[in-house]
This record gives structure tokens, C-alpha cells and sequence, in this order.
């Protein structure tokens, strides 16, 4: 029987130029992505028709989790948000249809998100604020004897956001798939083993079934989490100072 | 005792980080139901929070988890 991590194996596809099937979903991802905006948004009507509809209401989504989070000013930063939302959430439900591919199951890729919102929120902040940035890390209100250990806690908690903002994604997407495929294996080992044990085949089948409605909250979820976070860290670039 | 048993059982010993975490994110989300039946025209803009919440207290336990993968796969 196959081991239920075999599912995430790379392989390549094209070794010349290291194109393997990881490559291939995030393109298809978001060759998605671009193709069903530009399918939803071509007529532009002012009555907006399904796929229209479906268009605004991701675009409103996620608009109002960044306002709320960042305020007015955080508008400026909704092509990252909102491209890193729609990426997220559609690697995540291409990754639910059996045999395919799950991008994000990978720290690297996960990984390479949370670096990127990271290392966005570090450069705009410097760059706007200055040194005025570091205020982030000097909470104010702080009796003065705790002050040096606020800040090196505060540092030690900047320092762990990519970190845990990865990790969260990919173990969550790792975990699920992990433990459908174990499910999945429970009933090929029942049916297998033969005599009284096959009538039992069905009960692992039923867990599967509602692990699989499960893992779609769960891959929706991580991606609203996924842009909420960042919505938060970028709040901190664009209003640094407690 | 094998040094290699001593590894498995460390991986063991990190789950029951995981099973704290469980307990936060449980907290979290049955104190934000008990606030919202309360208050449930408020409910709705806190629902945002609520999550931030769950995945801070739910990252820790996924820290649980890559110590316990790092300690079996390594």
C-alpha cells in the first residue's frame, strides 16, 4: 500500500528546465485565477451577471478584511493581498480534488509567501518611517524596569511572524492530506483482510467523507488566516508605534 | 534504553503541546459563541478577531507538530 506522505513527492516534468508537477499546479493556479477574472469581469455590466457577481463579492471580501485591518491607507497594498489571498485559496481547493497536487503543502512555498509579506512589511516600513519604525518593537506605557525585556520579547515575536505564518498554512494542508490518506488506506486494509473485516469497510469510508468536508473549511480558513495576518503585519508598516 | 526509542518518545511528549493549543483555540471559540448569544448584533464584527485569536494560539501547537516531525524525521 502507498504511504500517505507519497502524495506530496515532487517529480519533474520537464528535467530541462526543473519543471515538475509542483510548477505545473501553481501555473495552472494561476492561470485560473487570470482566466476567470478576465471571464467574469469582460462585460463589465452595470447589473452584474453570475460570474460578475462572484468577482465583486472576492473583491469586497477581501478589500473590507484589509481596510478593517490597515485602514483607508492600506488600500495601497490590495493587488499583493489580494493576488496572495486568491493564490492561497485556490492552490488550497485545487489540492482538495483527489490525485492533484497540493502547492501549499510545501514549507518552501509557504514558506516564500510569508518571507515576501515579511520582507514587504520591513522595506515599506524603513522606507516611510525610518528609523521611527523600530517604535514597533517599544510598546508605550511600559514601566521602565520591564522595558529591555518587552523589547526583546517584542523583537522574538517579530522575528518568529514569517515563521509561524508559514508554518500554520503548510502543517494545516500537510496534516489534512496526511490524514485523509490514512482514512483512505483503513479501507483498502479492511476490504483486503477479507471475512467479517470488509463489512467493516464502510465505517473509515463515512470518517473520510466528513474529513474531506472538513478539510475545506479547513482550506478555506487558512487562506482567510493567511490574509488576515497579513493584513495586520502590513498594518504595522504603514502605523508603527503602539 | 535505544537512543532512537528516546526520539520517539520526545516526538510523543511534543503532541501534548498540540493538545494545549487544541485547549486554547477551544477557549477561544466557546468564549466568543458565549459572547455573541449575549450580544449577538455585536457578534459580527469581532468574528475576525476571533480567528486572529484561534490562529495565534493555534500556531504554537503547529510548533508542537514541527518539533515532533523534525524529531522523527531526522
Amino acid at each position: 500500500m502507498a504511504s500517505p506522505i507519497e502524495q506530496f513527492q515532487i517529480k519533474p516534468i520537464i528535467p530541462a528546465i526543473n519543471f515538475t508537477n509542483s510548477s505545473l499546479f501553481m501555473v495552472g493556479a494561476v492561470a485560473l485565477i487570470v482566466g476567470g477574472f478576465m471571464l467574469a469581469t469582460r462585460k463589465r455590466a452595470l447589473v452584474p451577471g453570475r460570474g460578475q457577481s462572484t468577482a465583486e463579492i472576492l473583491h469586497d471580501f477581501v478589500a473590507g478584511t484589509l481596510t478593517d485591518a490597515a485602514g483607508k491607507e492600506g488600500m495601497r497594498f490590495f493587488p499583493l493581498v489580494f493576488s496572495l489571498f486568491m493564490f492561497v485559496f485556490t492552490a488550497n481547493m485545487l489540492g482538495m480534488i483527489p490525485g492533484f497536487f497540493t502547492v501549499t503543502s510545501h514549507i518552501i512555498v509557504t514558506f516564500a509567501l510569508a518571507i515576501l509579506v515579511i520582507g514587504t512589511v520591513v522595506a515599506y516600513g524603513l522606507v516611510k518611517h525610518g528609523t521611527h519604525f523600530f517604535g514597533l518593537f517599544v510598546p508605550s506605557g511600559v514601566p521602565s524596569w520591564l522595558l529591555p525585556f518587552i523589547v526583546v520579547i517584542e523583537v522574538i515575536s517579530f522575528l518568529s511572524r514569517p515563521v509561524s505564518l508559514s508554518l500554520r498554512l503548510f502543517a494545516n494542508m500537510l496534516a489534512g492530506h496526511i490524514a485523509l490518506k490514512v482514512f483512505g488506506g483503513f479501507v483498502v486494509a479492511l476490504l483486503g483482510a477479507g471475512g467479517a473485516l470488509t463489512i467493516l469497510a464502510p465505517l473509515p469510508l463515512i470518517m473520510a467523507v466528513a474529513l474531506m468536508a472538513l478539510e475545506f473549511l479547513v482550506a478555506a480558513l487558512q487562506a482567510y488566516v493567511f490574509t488576515v495576518l497579513t493584513c495586520i503585519y502590513l498594518n504595522d508598516a504603514l502605523h508603527p508605534g503602539h | 534504553m535505544d537512543p532512537v526509542a528516546f526520539k520517539f518518545l520526545g516526538a510523543g511528549l511534543a503532541c501534548i503541546g498540540m493538545g494545549l493549543a487544541a485547549m486554547g483555540v477551544g477557549n477561544i471559540f466557546g468564549n466568543f459563541l458565549s459572547g455573541a448569544l449575549r450580544n449577538p448584533s455585536a457578534a459580527d464584527s469581532q468574528f475576525a478577531r476571533a480567528f486572529i485569536g484561534a490562529a495565534l494560539a493555534e500556531g504554537l501547537g503547529i510548533f508542537c507538530l514541527v518539533v515532533a516531525l523534525v524529531l522523527l524525521f531526522t
